[in-house]
């Protein structure tokens, strides 16, 4: 096959063109929040989120409200709860994060168990169809994906310090608990965004991969994100192809791929990479 | 800033000046646990403070409760004449080397230039003075060097000079150092003492904890002793003190007689219970 038209093929049909988009946009988004969800440790929280979602987009369907503000509300509100907890909760925190999350997520099968005709769009959600966006959607998705990337990009050195050390930010003058509870009301937002495309399994994939990925290679903060956003964004294109040519899964191709990179990263990366390991540390201690 | 012009007042020295940090009456506590018991105490501008005292005397917590970063049960403070946290501009706070994340991707300049960071405000980025304010602290502590190494690379002593030239790019009037020398070699903790000695010179307030006895009574000028409560405040020879170490310490600690004296531990020697109250010792030499 001429490989120009392996490439271009693919792009002849509107889906793929949308989906390609999408996967772009939410691949580099989920990226840059995976960089804190990564530093901070919040990859639990992320999944947590995700699930909490499921409910709103029951209820948003269940009255005929746009299903993306349902699962944005119910994401958000979780994100922010988890916060609450974080701070003043006495039991700990992944135990607080585990019941909400199960809790939540069995809300939302509850609720759907009660419509009684077969719903083949809120499980798309579970599993997730980016080749299956609409224009709307699309417009959607890089509204809330663009905002997201300005507001994180704005204050990243604000959200840096915050991260890396809170208290000597917080003494700083920095408000830390105003920025942690921005950034988890990000991430439920990303969270939203990403799931139509990958669904509310792999969210947390998108977010962790490509971010963990780049940690293994880099030293410096923005390089991270550059390069996670950079692995996003090949990761979408290479996987969204695998989908069209072998006929696979469009949000698990993407995953997968992204672990890929993982992978490589993990026994060739300079850092922490197996190979590296053999030989004497040349940072020294 | 050490060249002062013969008659001119050296504003650090004058007993009428505001004092940096008051402390009055403040209890603290964590849950049930009272981390601080009514403590009272006053830290002059151009002091340096060492706070002393077992782990768990809530020596981290006075810093915290000074930075702002923690409300006290009772009591109040004045930090640079406002609440906790109004001046918190002036203000450098040096995390314990434990609460640090030392796999975080950032070089030594990119810590350094947080210091920076509550001076630009929000979304604003570095500038040519904050990059000489970088380079200059970096010189400072000596390490210019390592600008472009990541963190988690340099050995204990070279963190803690790292994370002390973030605290002098900021430029503060108030110091606040959660064990800026414990984990370091004896050259490190000279030279990071003499950084401190000379801020002090110039004005600038230092309020430190340390495990540290002999560096406490050798470097610094004042010395806390806290054991939940403030046994005593005082110059720092009182480090020396045998009777307020074993109030302090609970008598694991004995001060032999000789050249300045030397600490060693004794876990046989008992809590004296009838050496209590606080008391202000007050240093008329200044």
């Amino acid at each position: 096959m001429d490989p120009i038209a392996f490439i271009t093929d693919p792009m002849a049909y509107g889906f793929m063109q949308r989906g390609l988009i999408a996967a772009l946009l939410v691949g580099v988004v989920c990226a840059v929040m995976g960089t804190f969800v990564v530093l901070k440790g919040l990859a639990f929280i992320g999944d947590a989120v995700s699930h909490a979602a499921f409910p709103g987009l029951v209820i948003a369907y269940i009255i005929g409200a746009p299903l993306y503000i349902g699962g944005a509300i119910a994401a958000v509100v979780t994100a922010l709860a988890i916060g609450v907890v974080s701070r003043r909760g006495r039991l700990r925190f992944d135990t607080s994060v585990g019941v909400l999350f199960a809790g939540t997520f069995a809300f939302g099968v509850m609720l759907f168990s009660t419509i009684k005709n077969y719903v083949t769009d809120l499980l798309g959600y579970l599993l997730g169809n980016v080749l299956g966006i609409g224009v709307g959607d699309l417009v959607q998705v890089a509204v809330l994906g663009a905002i997201v990337l300005v507001i994180v990009l704005a204050i990243r050195k604000e959200l840096l310090f915050a991260t890396f050390d809170p208290a000597g930010a917080a003494a700083s003058g920095l408000p830390v608990a105003g920025l942690e509870y921005l950034l988890l009301a990000l991430l439920g937002v990303t969270i939203v965004v990403s799931i139509q495309a990958v669904g509310i399994i792999m969210v947390v994939a998108m977010l962790v991969t490509p971010a963990a990925t780049a940690q293994l290679v880099v030293v410096r903060f923005g390089q991270m994100m550059a390069l996670a956003a950079a692995l996003a964004a090949l990761s979408a294109v290479i996987g969204l192809y695998l989908s069209f040519y072998l006929n696979l899964a469009s949000g698990a191709s993407i995953v997968l791929v992204e672990t890929l990179w993982f992978g490589i990263a993990l026994v060739l990366g300079p850092r922490t990479g197996l190979l590296s390991r053999a030989r004497p540390a040349a940072s020294g201690a | 800033m050490t060249a002062v012009a013969s008659g001119e007042v050296v504003a650090t020295r004058d007993q009428s000046a505001a004092p940096a940090v008051v402390v009055n009456g403040v209890s603290a506590s964590y849950g049930r646990r009272v981390a601080l018991d009514d403590v009272s105490l006053t830290v002059r501008k151009g002091s340096l403070l060492a706070v002393i005292g077992p782990n768990g005397a809530g020596k981290s917590t006075l810093l915290k409760l000074i930075a702002g970063l923690i409300r006290p049960t009772s009591g109040s403070l004045s930090v640079l004449g406002g609440p906790p946290g109004s001046a918190a501009k002036s203000v450098a706070y040096l995390p314990q080397a434990e609460a640090v994340d030392w796999e975080f991707p950032v070089t030594v300049g990119e810590v350094v230039m947080m210091g920076r960071y509550a001076r630009l405000g929000f979304g604003r980025q570095p500038g040519p003075t904050d990059r000489e304010r970088v380079a200059a602290a970096l010189e400072t502590v000596g390490m210019a060097e390592a600008v472009q190494r990541q963190i988690g690379a340099l050995s204990g002593g070279q963190r803690r000079r790292v994370f002390l030239a973030r605290a002098i790019a900021a430029e503060p009037e108030l110091y606040l150092l959660d064990e800026p020398v414990t984990g370091v070699d004896a050259r490190t903790q000279e030279e990071l003492m003499d950084v401190l000695e000379a801020e002090a010179r110039a004005g600038k307030t230092v309020i430190a904890t340390t495990h540290d006895l002999i560096c406490a009574a050798q470097r610094f000028h004042e010395a806390a002793f806290l054991n939940g409560r403030l046994v005593a405040q005082g110059p720092a020879e009182l480090v020396m003190n045998q009777e307020l170490l074993s109030e302090t310490y609970g008598g694991h600690v004995l001060v032999l007689p000789g050249d300045g004296g030397r600490l060693v531990l004794d876990d046989a020697h008992h809590h004296d219970e009838s050496a209590s109250g606080e008391r202000h010792f007050h240093d008329e030499r200044r």
